[in-house]
């Protein structure tokens, strides 16, 4: 490793502020129809719904606003065991995928050569066929007496799971381990894109330095690549953390009712019990538990700048 | 000792790989199962061989309806979303205004923000509305959510340009309109065109939103849905392989076309 690598192409342009330009009215007229939609159709519902939180009322006879902000505790003491298991599962998942996503965005960014291209489209490639679908899939892999879930009977990888309270019995469909397994699954190139984008950006001289000051590989990739990752690492926790969260997909295919997470409970109350305040009081929690989680998460990682 | 350095120095290629594994694997269930010949009404256990569902691929009653619901609100959701996406873009990078900071954020939050949140919220402004859920709903929603990854992707393509070409087209006597559509637009394209597939993909695979804003119309993602309820036909795993086989050429496609151009130009 004494090659010297070429240096990379300067940077275009220089850097500058946006100009005036003639037309003063231009940008207005620019933003103005896209804006007025996510006004109206993502800012105004928020609102609409904060006040249909604390509506009460009937399907039958209207509902009115009447502050009745028990609701929220309400639903918060019937519901916490969900909320609690949400925020489990999704932070399990994005554990599992940062640890599964790490060595394969390393492998495209640094080690695959000519192949590069090609395992790049083996990582989109599975978006192209309906999320459901490949999550029904699961439920073929997973299934009882199958050959996974024979080989970790085999290896007594159950009974450890078993032990923790992931999966139970002989099972694994139907337990805490298929939902995170399924969600780990969904979110993992929402990891790896982003861990990619930023491992490519490294300069490798980096490396190159690091090993000609006796760096040992893993002294490099503590002091020099991961640091320097950082920013797909917060981007791509973000990217999986936030949606995972609010999932209620693989729960309600890969689970069973004691895997429920808080988005089923919403969905079950918007859609099938109708209890539109309750409802809403869940989804204006989750949204402030989420906006605070991350808010934390980026002040405590110090990449404010991201976003 | 060989075999443990050998291991050592490859251990990130083979984890790597593993998870590529775990990536494809589902895929390649799917793609199998398309020529299983279940037995009732689930298709999770291999039976055996068959290609009766490759051969009627809409055998299913409400299936290619539902492909072909969704296929039309994706290109609808993709042109608004697209359209609507490059003009902030442009305004974001172009020009100075008031109020940028509350601008980034209206774009951000959609983003930042899980959707069943955007979808439970949108369905209680429908429900006080009174709009009949449906099509135009479900359109409307998808507009809302795809906007943002398109102002994304085209805001990074307009950012990386050089100024100077406009510039140049300017000091060569073109208008503004003549430098905007001989010049900047087709520099821009790369990053629309790419918010455009992105729009389509995330609108045609949605389901969350779909779900709380559809009423009783049956998207695909719906229509796979309800099967996961009521007996998953095999049909749903032949359009599933056929969408992933046709997608794949089109990349392998158009990479042969964008490697024989820069050959070409070399």
């Amino acid at each position: 490793m004494t090659t010297v690598t070429e240096a990379p192409p300067l940077a275009p342009a220089p850097e500058r502020k946006p100009p005036r330009r003639r037309g003063r009215w231009t940008p207005y007229l620019l933003l103005l129809p896209g804006l007025l939609w996510l006004v109206v159709f993502f800012a105004l519902p928020v609102i609409y719904q904060a006040s249909t939180s604390v509506q009460t009322g009937s399907l039958e006879e209207g509902y009115e606003v009447t502050w009745h902000f028990a609701t929220y505790w309400d639903a918060l003491s019937a519901y916490w065991p969900q909320f609690i298991r949400s925020v489990l599962y999704a932070a399990s998942a994005t554990v599992l995928c940062l640890l599964l996503g790490y060595p394969l965005a390393y492998l495209i960014a640094f080690r695959a050569g000519r192949w590069r291209n090609l395992i790049m489209i083996l990582v989109i490639a599975p978006f192209f066929t309906s999320f459901l679908i490949r999550t029904l899939a699961w439920k073929t892999i997973l299934a009882d007496g199958g050959p996974v879930v024979g080989a970790l009977d085999a290896l007594h990888v159950l009974d450890v799971t078993n032990l923790l309270g992931w999966t139970a019995g002989d099972r694994v469909l139907a337990t805490p381990l298929a939902v995170v397994c399924g969600l780990t699954y969904n979110f993992l190139p929402f990891m790896i894109l982003p861990l990619y984008t930023s491992l490519e950006r490294i300069d490798p001289r980096l490396h190159e330095a690091a090993n000609d000051l006796y760096a040992r590989p893993s002294t490099t990739f503590r002091r020099v690549t991961f640091p320097l990752s950082m920013p797909g690492v917060v981007s791509g926790t973000l990217l999986t953390f936030i949606p995972a969260t609010g999932d209620y997909i693989n729960a309600d295919l890969l689970g069973s009712t004691d895997t429920r997470m808080v988005g089923n409970v919403i969905q079950t109350q918007f859609l099938r019990i109708l209890d539109y305040p309750t409802a809403a009081a869940l989804s204006f929690l989750l949204m402030a538990a989420i906006l605070f989680m991350v808010t934390f998460y980026i002040r405590k990682s110090g990449t404010e700048d991201l976003v | 000792m060989a075999f443990v350095n050998w291991l050592k120095r490859h251990l990130v290629v083979i984890a790597g790989l593993c998870t590529l594994a775990y990536l494809i694997l589902p895929n390649v269930v799917v793609t199998v199962f398309s020529f299983n010949n279940p037995k009732g009404r689930f298709n999770y256990e291999w039976q055996e061989f068959s290609t009766a569902a490759w051969k009627d691929p809409c055998g299913v009653s409400g299936l290619c309806e539902s492909l072909s619901l969704s296929l039309q609100i994706a290109l609808w959701a993709m042109l608004g979303a697209t359209l609507l996406g490059t003009m902030i873009a442009f305004a974001l990078v172009r020009y100075r205004f008031r109020a940028r900071g509350a601008v980034n954020s209206l774009i951000f939050l959609p983003m930042a923000m899980p959707e069943v949140v955007m979808a439970a919220s949108l369905l209680t402004l429908f429900l006080n509305m009174g709009a009949q859920l449906g099509f135009w709903t479900i359109l409307i929603a998808h507009i809302m959510f795809c906007l943002s990854f398109v102002v994304v992707a085209v805001k990074a393509r307009v950012m990386s340009m050089d100024p100077r070409l406009e510039q140049a087209a300017q000091d060569l006597y073109a208008g503004p309109f003549q430098t905007f559509v001989r010049v900047t637009l087709p520099i821009a394209a790369p990053g629309i065109a790419a918010g455009a597939l992105l729009a389509f993909a995330l609108s045609f695979d949605d389901f969350i939103i779909t779900n709380f804003n559809a009423g009783s119309t049956v998207t695909f993602p719906m229509f796979v849905w309800g099967s996961a309820q009521r007996g998953t036909p095999v049909q749903i795993n032949v359009i599933g392989t056929a969408m992933f086989v046709v997608a794949v050429l089109l990349v392998l496609v158009s990479m042969a076309i964008g490697n024989r151009r820069r050959r070409q130009k070399a």
